[in-house]
């Protein structure tokens, strides 16, 4: 889950795919290889999700293949005795005032240091560099005493806050490197014609900077969603567990019963897949300028 | 006061958020875990002050030294097995046309699928109850020499498509003039790759490489869902073994200095990255 800035502007070319000429043939092997590769990344999540429409005793016999008759009743299942259902909501607020918070607190640090002259900049983006490399685990143990010493414990919006300044400095960079190539003739134009900062914040730089809160606010709302370390350690309460741990304690617990794991798991994993594929290019594109990621 | 000043003054407004959730959530408590890592805190009422000796107790820790050597395994396996598959996946895809677009998004889709979730789709496949251990009679996740690969492999599953995806962005942006010439003069794909390819990717490569080490010895999520560190300490890693040393041992002071030698661990690492940088004159 650590975060970093990626050298070099990686995705320039992430786009431009038409013009590129095929050098050279590409042999059956390279072709067979590939498809090997597809059927690893596929294979897997294709057999989870048969596994969550089969009845235990069909999977036991048949643990690969298509399901014989479509069970749907794992779902219901699942939704209700794994608090998926509670899950997704709790995830969706937790979502939801993260991106929020994110793109406020990153849009504003982003203006302030590609438009407004902010005097340090440099080394304030140093820091925030640093700041994104350090690991979670170094400061875990005093954040949670902190949390529960300030009742923000077993919080939505505590674990939000903590998202807020885990995700918010890789997101300035990102906004800045993103306005900075913004013309400055207009919003010059703009202050010639009297407005004043706020308005040229709102008029001219924001919406020229859209693509770039799009980025950000989809990169944080994986890390959000996906999220498991912070959230199985700052939330306890069963009535506010992220989607993320309520899976994971529905799991602990149910270990023998793989169709209702399985159910469970493609309730969890669905809408991020979704979103993914309804914007897989912009989602690329975001995730690997970012060099987010982790193991 | 002068209009400078007032934007300096304005500009400083901007960033207070930042600065504070910065310094609420970041930096405040990585100063006390520096502070703390000194002391034999439990997490709950006074520490006291102990100088070097939770530094002192880690080198002679058996559980800290066999933690290290398996975060230090992980790096070489996440050095290996990824790198290899990210860069040949994005170089094939990158001489390809057809399809392009469609590998692509199949070798990511594992990325989005949560850490919990992936865990959970390969405890079931190697399941030695009703999976391919059984099938094989190996129990994967339960052996003490197969635990370690076995989690580093699940790891894998869900992280080998962000390379490709990363590698082959770096990949359009060779000159395809290069590839040209090199073809003219004889060159086959594997010399392509060897002689243009690799070379004009360095500043990715290099950058990701130096991300995996930081990342493999971060490593948390996929050890504690999978194994919790078992069987027998088998698969027990750095953070795992924080957590336990925080939250279950309550020895905050020496679970924080745990986490200080792992952050010394990326500082060297984010240093090198630095250097590096500087030398060759990448830009950022």
């Amino acid at each position: 889950m650590s975060i970093a800035i990626a050298t070099t502007g990686t995705t320039a070319g992430a786009t431009d795919t038409r013009r590129r000429p095929v050098t050279g043939r590409v042999g059956p092997f390279t072709w067979v290889a590939l498809c090997l590769l597809l059927l690893f990344a596929l294979g897997p999540l294709v057999i989870f999700v048969f596994s969550a429409l089969k009845s235990p005793s069909e999977l036991a016999t048949n643990p690969l293949s298509f399901p014989a008759a479509l069970d749907w009743t794992n779902f219901t299942e699942a939704w209700e005795q794994a608090y998926m259902g509670a899950g997704l909501v709790n995830s969706l607020i937790v979502v939801a005032g993260t991106v929020a918070g994110v793109c406020v607190i990153s849009g504003c640090a982003a203006y302030a240091m590609a438009r407004l002259d902010l005097p340090g900049a440099g080394t304030f983006m140093t820091y925030l560099l640093v700041s994104s490399t350090l690991p979670v685990q170094m400061f875990l143990v005093p954040l949670f005493y902190t949390w529960t010493t300030v009742h923000l414990y077993d919080s939505l919006f505590g674990l939000m806050v903590i998202y807020w300044g885990l995700f918010s400095p890789f997101a300035t960079l990102l906004l800045r490197s993103f306005m900075i190539t913004i013309p400055r003739e207009l919003e010059e134009a703009a202050r010639v014609d009297g407005a004043g900062e706020l308005r040229v914040l709102f008029q001219v730089v924001l919406p020229s900077a859209l693509p770039g809160f799009l980025t950000i606010a989809l990169v944080t709302a994986l890390s959000a969603y996906n999220e498991f370390l912070i959230a199985v350690t700052f939330i306890q309460d069963s009535s506010l567990l992220p989607v993320s741990t309520a899976f994971f304690t529905f799991q602990q617990g149910y270990t023998q019963d793989y169709t209702l794991v399985g159910a469970a798991g493609v309730i969890m994993a669905l809408p991020m897949l979704l979103l993914f594929l309804a914007l897989q290019r912009r989602f690329i594109e975001g995730v690997s300028s970012t060099g987010f990621g982790g193991t | 006061m002068t209009p400078r000043r007032r934007r300096a003054l304005l500009a400083w407004l901007f960033m207070l958020p930042l600065v504070a959730v910065n310094a609420l959530v970041v930096l405040g408590p990585s100063l006390s875990a520096v502070y703390y890592s000194f002391t034999d805190w439990s997490g709950i009422g006074a520490a006291k002050w102990i100088g070097l000796d939770n530094y002192v107790e880690l080198l002679g820790d058996a559980e800290f030294r066999s933690a290290l050597w398996h975060n230090i395994q992980w790096t070489i396996f996440f050095l290996v097995v990824p790198m290899t598959m990210g860069l040949f996946g994005a170089f094939a895809l990158s001489r390809i046309r057809r399809f392009r677009l469609l590998f692509r998004v199949v070798y990511f889709l594992p990325y989005v699928v949560a850490s919990v979730v992936t865990a959970a789709i390969w405890k079931n496949l190697l399941s030695p109850d009703v999976g391919l251990g059984a099938t094989l009679g190996v129990n994967f996740l339960g052996s003490q020499a197969l635990s370690l690969p076995s989690v580093a492999f699940i790891n894998n599953w869900a992280w080998w498509g962000f390379l490709v995806v990363v590698f082959l962005a770096a990949m359009q942006g060779v000159n395809p003039n290069l590839y040209e010439a090199a073809a003219l003069d004889g060159a086959g794909p594997l010399r392509q790759f060897w002689s243009i390819t690799l070379p004009s990717i360095q500043p990715t490569f290099v950058f990701l490489g130096l991300m995996t080490i930081i990342w493999s010895f971060l490593s948390f999520d996929y050890v504690f869902v999978l194994t919790q560190g078992g069987p027998a300490g088998a698969t027990d890693v750095l953070s795992t073994l924080l957590y336990r040393e925080a939250f279950a041992s309550l020895r905050a002071g020496y679970a924080s200095a745990v986490g200080i030698v792992m952050a010394l661990i990326s500082a060297v690492v984010v240093a090198a990255y630095l250097v590096i940088r500087r030398k060759r004159g990448w830009a950022v």
